[in-house]
């Protein structure tokens, strides 16, 4: 599932609700991405709606293939987020939980930097937009 | 006639989020020259390194073509999680 949202979520009843059921996976994983303060008030994060969505659908597909998952989940908040607030969650759910790691891992990887969001910080010195720093675009291409 | 759409920092440096326009021959190369000909602000953050377009929320090039209606997104590097 796949679900962008302007609104606060909960991240340990959306872990609940993924793992309700299921019986055939041995390991879920899950990361939780938080708006950290850095002296600023929070973020904005924009998206391209329709066009995010399915570009995080094919980031997805592709992790389900590689780490042969039987599900996963991405929640990505957009909008206002105060420090403290989630901004994205990952859960994966696999057989072992070697692959169900790596999954979170490779998701949030290709998620900072070739999702379409864009993310703008407003700090004690004004707004200012945040680019993927070289240690996220290295990060990516760890999966090339 | 396409739409033409700006994200992120682009939007800011332009000055505005949505257009239509008309270029001719229909390429993307040519819908940015049209875009960018009294703009060399915006030109200079289009050629900036991580930046794509997608039309029809398809990632394009240069050369892809563009048809009567279709919608075209400038965006900047991408920063998500």
């Amino acid at each position: 599932m796949i679900r962008l949202t302007d609104q606060s979520f909960d991240p340990g009843g959306e872990l609940n609700d993924f793992c309700r059921g299921r019986s055939q996976a041995g390991a879920v994983a899950s990361f939780l991405g938080i708006a950290r303060r850095d002296g600023g008030e929070g973020l904005e994060l924009e998206a391209y709606p329709g066009f995010t969505e399915s570009e995080i659908a094919r980031i997805a597909e592709s992790a389900s293939e590689r780490f042969s998952l039987q599900d996963v989940s991405i929640i990505h908040r957009v909008g206002r987020i105060t420090p403290g607030e989630p901004i994205v969650l990952v859960l994966t759910a696999s057989a072992h939980r070697r692959e169900a790691f790596e999954a979170c891992d490779y998701l949030m990887d290709y998620l900072k930097s070739r999702a379409p969001f864009w993310k703008k910080e407003h700090g004690p010195d004004g707004e200012h937009w945040i680019e993927p720093t070289a240690r996220d675009l290295g990060d990516v291409a760890r999966w090339d | 006639m396409v739409r033409v759409l700006l994200f992120g920092k682009l939007r800011d440096v332009a000055g505005w989020r949505e257009k239509t326009c008309t270029p001719d021959p229909a390429t993307l190369s040519a819908l940015k020259a049209l875009i960018c000909a009294d703009d060399p602000a915006l030109s200079r953050a289009l050629a900036a390194p991580g930046v794509q377009a997608a039309v029809d929320r398809v990632l394009a090039r240069d050369d892809s073509p563009l048809n009567e209606g279709s919608e075209v997104a400038f965006m900047p590097a991408m920063s998500g999680g």
